[in-house]
């Protein structure tokens, strides 16, 4: 349904941009329809990126998103695109204009894509979908942004795609400005929308929420994909180092953290070595150009070891 | 909106430079109607005269009278504030929207005009255009002034435009299809309008000080009266070592109240918008 091919996106950084940062570096994905894909990654490691590049948010300096036999990469009219492929972000205090009602989301929808429909016939479909998702239509419509919560801020953004012929839903960590009563909330509904026929991107750093929800999983480090494959096969049988690690830093009950070792190190990996080299235990010079391995059917990781 | 208004009128700096505003602001409206004398330039009496009942501030050299002077030159100086202030504004508010909004070249470029207009003397380059002119009017004045006011608008404009795109909800009117357009009106200018008021203010104080600050070196309107006229012809004439207070004192006066008294407001303005500023 939706497939990145050699994905990068890179940024001109250094004194007059002679430098090039990779925020995403030849990325390979693909994402079947009904499916959740987590996009599991630490800070900085391009999740975001990855998101904004599938919205069309930002260009990616090469390789190609291809929709539906649609190629979007340098598309001009998005307005067809954006029917089906939505996105939610993460903070829902900035997601809405602060001097506005929360109802504009959804009048912007109308006016922009379904300006022949009725302001009537438009308000109590608005309000279906609200209550489809488990809101009072009472109370969140007519009201201003600050005077609703933070779960009840992203269900409605939520409510807004499902307004759409949403096929795909980029949701980015959606839940971690949230409360951890209303996260499993907001997940239960995700997963009711896959079984509407939905697919949903869901970029993460928490890898329990990955697992929880999803079909697919991609460990992203650096621009890079580690791993990728069955959500199951990766976290039971993780094949790379980097992988292992962030199962080791889950913090669990009766374990003390510091046995765990996970530190940071300032310094990159040489060109064309594997981007977790530095921090590797298992590094050394053969860490050299790795793609991609199969590791078992629908399993893939990055690493010589495979 | 209503706090907006509570605080607005609780400022004790917005409400008195508000009222010296509207106050020269009725004079120049209403003024020239109860003035006794209808021309400005016409010679209406004695020179030399001191206020009197016939002469509320007195004549000038030739008898001109200095009250009816004052009331069109005040009417001359808001019609300056309002189109030169408002054109810097507007200009100011275009370039900054797209060199923040669109980034790229188009920045590189409006932002290289911008630069170079901001090095160059404004009124270097005031002296110039209007040395050239065969016929100055107001009108063309305040063009002039408003050509050459708005870079530092359009600079301010475009750093707060390139903080606001970043926020998320640009993001998601972007994937509601909403053209660029339509964001920078719908999303981003309302976001701005405090400011956008506030620069407008400042932008019509500054027209004021400029268009003055032309005429008195002789650059003025070929044509009618303006406060900077009267003060050049005040100075041209020896009104102060004469002892004609009456003649230089109320243009000079009228300008630093006016300009004052905007000054005020903006200052009143940024505390009624930016609660941390506020005295309580």
């Amino acid at each position: 349904m939706l497939k990145a091919t050699n994905l990068s996106k890179a940024y001109s950084v250094g004194s007059l941009g002679r430098e090039k940062f990779y925020a995403v570096d030849n990325v390979n994905f693909e994402i079947q329809e009904r499916e959740i894909v987590s996009l599991i990654g630490e800070s900085g490691s391009g999740k975001t990126t990855i998101g904004k590049l599938i919205l069309r948010l930002t260009k990616p300096t090469s390789g190609k998103i291809v929709f539906n036999d649609l190629d979007i990469t340098m598309l001009k009219s998005l307005k067809e695109y954006y029917k089906h492929v939505q996105g939610i972000f993460q903070d829902p205090f900035s997601s809405y204009n602060p001097i506005f009602k929360v109802d504009r989301v959804f009048d912007m929808v109308r006016e922009e894509f379904y300006p022949s429909e009725s302001v009537n016939s438009w308000k109590e479909k608005v309000t279906g979908v609200i209550e489809s998702i488990g809101l009072n239509p009472k109370e969140v419509l007519g009201k201003f942004p600050h005077q609703l919560s933070g779960g009840q801020l992203q269900r409605l953004l939520i409510a807004r795609a499902l307004l759409m012929e949403t096929k795909f839903l980029v949701a980015d960590e959606i839940i971690s400005m949230l409360d951890a009563s209303t996260r499993i909330d907001i997940l239960n509904i995700l997963v009711k929308l896959k079984e509407r026929g939905l697919s949903v991107l869901f970029i993460t750093h928490d890898l329990s929420l990955g697992y929880y929800i999803s079909d697919k999983t991609v460990i992203l480090y650096r621009g890079s994909i580690m791993e990728y494959g069955d959500t199951e096969k990766i976290f039971n049988n993780s094949a790379h180092p980097y992988t292992k690690m962030l199962l080791n830093s889950i913090p669990s009950l009766h374990q003390k953290w510091s046995n765990t070792d996970a530190s940071l190190s300032g310094r990159s990996a040489p060109v064309g070595y594997c981007k977790f080299y530095d921090r590797c235990p298992l590094g050394d010079e053969r860490c050299k150009n790795i793609e991609l391995r199969k590791v078992e059917e629908n399993h893939f990781a990055a690493c010589k070891n495979v | 909106m209503s706090e907006i208004m509570f605080f607005a009128f609780r400022n004790a700096k917005l409400r008195m430079g508000l009222i010296i505003v509207l106050f020269f602001l009725l004079l120049g409206i209403f003024g020239p109607m109860i003035s006794k004398y209808q021309d400005p330039l016409d010679y209406v009496g004695q020179g030399y005269q001191p206020p009197s009942k016939e002469h509320w501030l007195g004549t000038t050299t030739f008898g001109q009278d200095v009250f009816t002077q004052l009331v069109y030159g005040i009417r001359s100086s808001f019609f300056v504030g309002l189109v030169g202030g408002g054109i810097a504004t507007i200009i100011g508010l275009v370039i900054g929207f797209l060199a923040g909004y669109e980034g790229g070249w188009l920045d590189e470029l409006l932002m290289m005009l911008t630069n170079i207009l901001l090095v160059i003397p404004t009124l270097a380059l005031l002296i110039i255009v209007a040395a050239y002119l065969p016929y100055r009017g107001v009108f063309i004045q305040s063009i002039i002034i408003g050509l050459t006011a708005w870079p530092w608008t359009a600079r301010a404009v475009r750093s707060q435009t390139l903080s606001l795109r970043t926020r998320e909800f640009v993001n998601l009117a972007r994937i509601s299809g909403r053209s660029h357009m339509k964001i920078i009106l719908y999303e981003v200018l309302p976001n701005m309008m405090s400011y956008v008021f506030m620069v407008f203010i400042l932008q019509f104080g500054g027209a004021i000080l400029a268009a003055v600050g032309l005429d008195f070196i002789g650059l003025g309107p070929s044509r009618g009266i303006s406060i900077g006229l009267m003060l050049q012809n005040a100075v041209l004439w020896n009104a102060i070592q004469l002892g004609m207070w009456w003649w230089a004192i109320p243009p000079g006066l009228v300008i630093t109240l006016v300009v004052g008294a905007l000054y005020f407001m903006n200052v009143g303005l940024d505390e009624v918008f930016n609660p941390r500023l506020r005295e309580m």
